[in-house]
């Protein structure tokens, strides 16, 4: 039985005259991993800005069509802040805000007013950092700039930043752009636990990430949604535009 | 499936204390970024205020603007005309600018184009320095240095005056335009300059073909900018003129500017009287010619940059 | 080929002493300021001591020190900050954070230039028109430092502004993303990054301030008190004003005191700007991003 935690219907977005992205109806359900892959400017990121509302801070992005999330049309909801609190980010590159290891992770909480005691907060970083795959790396700094890290430890540092408030979704836009290979396969291991949890939406430039993780796949192409569909059976050739298979195949990109 | 956050009583987009607050600064903010327009308006308000009946009963249009006579303290007929100071105002804006506007569009060549890395940050820094030196100050220079060293000099009976004034304006109105004219410069893209060189050009080819040309609307901006600096200049002026009615003829005549003639007159009227009146009707003018030679720099640099 | 090299020879020298004309203009402006300040140090320095700084004009003004005048302009520059910090600030963030691309916005840029280029004696008739007489404040230190806060807004502004642009905006979306609202970004992330910023353009306004004389002549400042002001309903001296009397208006003033006056006038100013500067560079030699 399929639950659709997010229901897209005919999505279209524009940034000023620009439209970036048209009339994409497509499901996510719960505790899934959703791949969504495609070459550069076609849509993919202004999808996720889209689901967590972003339209409403940047003065030029339009939206139409809905978007329901657990059933209810994000248009009717009053408080944005608290649907975004209920979905967690990853950009391609680490946004390492100017703050220690624990600040950055224990941002959110505070700020949402839900960081709890000392010990309650201690306990929150700790087991965001693990699930992140990052703690054993930083747990002797944690009060070190989070800017100091690697590069990948930076990355996994803004999983862990992601995961602070217990997000029912988690957003992933190419998060291995920058980061090295075997960090990129800790993070994988580590989202393949995190879908047990929640819902997960992963943008990525990598068909062979898509391969390994998505439990299905949607394919965007000049800002229109080609096909969506089970993974294992698109990789193998069952598709049903021949462009999906094109791309995959590496035709073109 | 339930959210396990859910509370029945609360439903999950309820607006909670942090909603309220960031409302309540973003219309706090609002009002705080519409202050300035209400000054704005606000000045214009209480100058045209306080300057309104002079205009409605005492000011007679055609003795206002064309006669050089402003003797507004006169027991037998007080008349209230700023020609007189309307022509030296222009004459010591112009003459500063004549000296002003070369001299700066040079000096920020020079910084853009030619100085490179810490020289051009320390040339930077003094320009900075001399526009942080007061009004006041170069009042009091124009009083103790000038005046000495241009009676010296050109053997004038008197150093206040036209030329003084000007000569004190230019340097006080050099640091903006210096600047504004090296932001039009800095402009102008690396592009240009590199094909001008490209083809053989020297630098100074590349400036005066390229670069001036597409820095141009900058450069008037910077100038009209400069001249209503000069224009509404106060202190330095009113110390610097030798402050007496008279049309100039002379770079050596005394004159009278109409800022100064606030300043000097303001604290000696009484509240209401039509002498206190005038002022501000001086002062509507003020803020009226100001107004309109911001609004056309700005209009002038805006309209490159839509092109 | 020979000829070519005869035009190159030409350009070469063109370009050489086009260069030397240029910075002839550019020490045009340049000496003048050297020589203005090195002539206030030798004939101001014999008389700027201690007692100078710290007593009481004596004799009619034409002795003794510069004490009340300047208590009052740190009296009406503190005051103007009061007012024009917290307002300039929160316009800046209005114009940096939130404003959207319309007429409004670009009506609050044409006011805050219109601020800036209005002449200084308008603000003294507005502060007149407005505090003494309307708001019945009277010449006091609350209506001088109203108008020097609104006439020096616009630095505030811009350069508050300017500090709030540079913190980059992939700070404010990561912020966004967690779920933390506009002013929660601003006042925990945002402003945190751009304080140093901010502090120099404070630091500015009140090099500006200090200076400015027009704008308090007939709104607060006097030219001579035999007391002290208590509070902002008095009326004070101003170190700006104080020049321009011993300058102007007082018989037989020996040479050096204005002079002196001038030298701390723009010690202060000078000292102020050079603060500004100093922590402008050292931030741009360590940004954290």
């Amino acid at each position: 039985m399929v639950d659709p935690r997010i229901q897209v219907r005919n999505l279209s977005i524009a940034y000023g005259n620009r439209r970036v992205l048209e009339d994409v109806t497509l499901d996510v359900h719960a505790n899934e991993i959703l791949g969504i892959i495609g070459p550069a400017n076609s849509g993919k990121t202004s999808f996720l800005n889209a689901i967590n509302r972003m339209d409403k801070m940047r003065p030029d992005m339009r939206i139409t069509g809905s978007i329901l999330i657990n059933g209810i049309d994000t248009r009717a909801w009053r408080n944005l802040y608290a649907l975004r609190r209920r979905i967690g980010v990853v950009f391609p590159l680490p946004v390492g805000l100017p703050l220690t290891v624990y600040d950055n992770v224990a941002l959110a909480p505070r700020l949402a007013g839900t960081a709890g005691s000392r010990e309650d907060l201690d306990e929150r970083v700790e087991r965001c950092l693990r699930r992140a795959a990052l703690w054993d790396e930083v747990k002797d700094r944690l009060h070190h700039l989070g800017s100091l890290l690697s590069g990948g430890q930076q990355q996994r540092l803004t999983i862990a930043r992601a995961l602070s408030q217990s997000p029912e979704i988690l957003m992933l836009d190419e998060f291995s752009i920058a980061v090295d290979p075997v960090t990129t396969m800790r993070i994988e291991e580590a989202l393949k636990t995190l879908k047990t949890e929640m819902t997960i939406i992963l943008v990525t430039n990598l068909v062979q990430q898509a391969h390994r993780l998505a439990d299905r796949t949607a394919f965007f192409l000049n800002g229109a949604l080609v096909e969506v569909g089970v993974t294992e059976p698109m990789f193998h050739g069952q598709t049903r535009d021949p462009r999906t298979s094109d791309y995959i195949e590496g035709k073109f990109g | 499936m339930t959210d396990p956050r859910s509370d029945r009583r609360r439903p999950a987009d309820a607006r909670d204390r942090h909603w309220y607050i960031d409302k309540f600064f973003e219309i706090l903010m609002f009002l705080c970024g519409i202050s300035a327009i209400l000054f704005v308006v606000g000045i214009f308000l209480f100058v045209f205020r306080e300057g309104l009946g002079f205009i409605l009963q005492d000011m007679n249009f055609s003795e206002f603007f064309f006669s050089p006579k402003w003797r507004p303290t006169s027991l037998v007929r007080p008349t209230y005309g700023i020609l007189a100071m309307v022509a030296g105002t222009a004459a010591v804006t112009v003459l500063a600018m004549a000296i002003c506007l070369p001299v700066s569009i040079g000096a920020a060549i020079y910084i853009a184009e030619f100085a490179k890395g810490r020289t051009r940050e320390t040339l930077k820094i003094l320009i900075e320095f001399l526009a942080a030196i007061p009004s006041v100050v170069w009042g009091f220079i124009a009083l103790s240095i000038m005046n000495p060293l241009i009676i010296d000099l050109f053997d004038a009976p008197m150093g206040l005056g036209v030329l003084n004034s000007a000569l004190i304006l230019a340097l006080m109105a050099a640091p903006i335009v210096t600047s504004l004219a090296e932001d039009a410069f800095k402009a102008v893209p690396d592009t240009y300059r590199e094909a001008a060189e490209a083809l053989g050009a020297t630098r100074w080819q590349a400036i005066r073909q390229v670069v001036l040309p597409a820095a141009r609307n900058g450069l008037l901006s910077a100038g009209l900018l400069g001249v209503g600096r000069a224009f509404g200049e106060t202190m330095a002026i009113l110390m610097s003129s030798g402050h007496s009615i008279n049309i100039p003829t002379s770079i050596f005549d005394s004159f009278r500017a109409l800022t100064a003639t606030i300043a000097a007159e303001l604290g000696e009227t009484a509240v209401g009287s039509p002498h206190y009146r005038a002022l501000f009707a001086i002062g509507i003018f003020l803020f009226l010619i100001t107004f309109l030679i911001n609004m056309a720099a700005d209009f002038i640099v805006r309209g490159v940059r839509k092109g | 080929m020979f000829e070519a090299t005869s035009v190159n020879h030409h350009n070469d020298r063109v370009q050489k002493q086009v260069k030397i004309l240029f910075g002839i203009m550019l020490a045009l402006l340049i000496i003048p300021m050297v020589v203005i300040v090195a002539t206030l140090l030798i004939k101001g320095s014999p008389i700027v001591n201690l007692s100078f700084i710290f007593e009481d004009p004596k004799d009619g003004m034409t002795a003794g020190g510069i004490f009340p005048a300047l208590l009052g302009t740190i009296w009406l520059v503190a005051v103007s900050l009061l007012a024009s910090v917290p307002l300039g600030v929160a316009a800046a963030i209005y114009l940096s954070e939130y404003a959207p691309d319309n007429l409004l916005t670009r009506l609050i840029h044409l006011a805050t230039i219109n601020l800036a280029g209005v002449p200084s004696i308008v603000h003294a008739l507005f502060g007149v028109g407005a505090f003494v007489v309307f708001f019945r404040f009277g010449t006091s230190i609350l209506a001088a430092s109203l108008t020097l806060a609104i006439m020096t807004l616009p630095v505030v502004i811009v350069s508050s502004w300017e500090a709030l642009q540079s913190v980059p905006r992939s700070f404010r979306e990561a912020c966004w993303n967690m779920g933390a609202t506009r002013w929660q970004t601003i006042w925990h992330v945002v402003l945190p990054n751009a304080i140093t910023g901010i502090l120099t353009g404070v630091i500015l306004q009140v090099s500006r301030a200090a200076g400015e004389t027009a704008p308090i002549m007939f709104t607060g400042a006097a030219m001579f008190l035999p007391f002290l002001p208590n509070s902002v309903f008095d009326q004070t001296m101003a170190l700006a004003l104080h020049l321009f009397v011993v300058a102007t208006q007082v018989p037989n003033v020996p040479e050096s005191l204005p002079f002196g006056v001038a030298l701390v006038l723009v010690g202060i100013v000078l000292l102020m700007n050079s603060v500004a500067i100093w922590i402008r560079l050292r931030l741009r030699r360590k940004k954290k991003w």
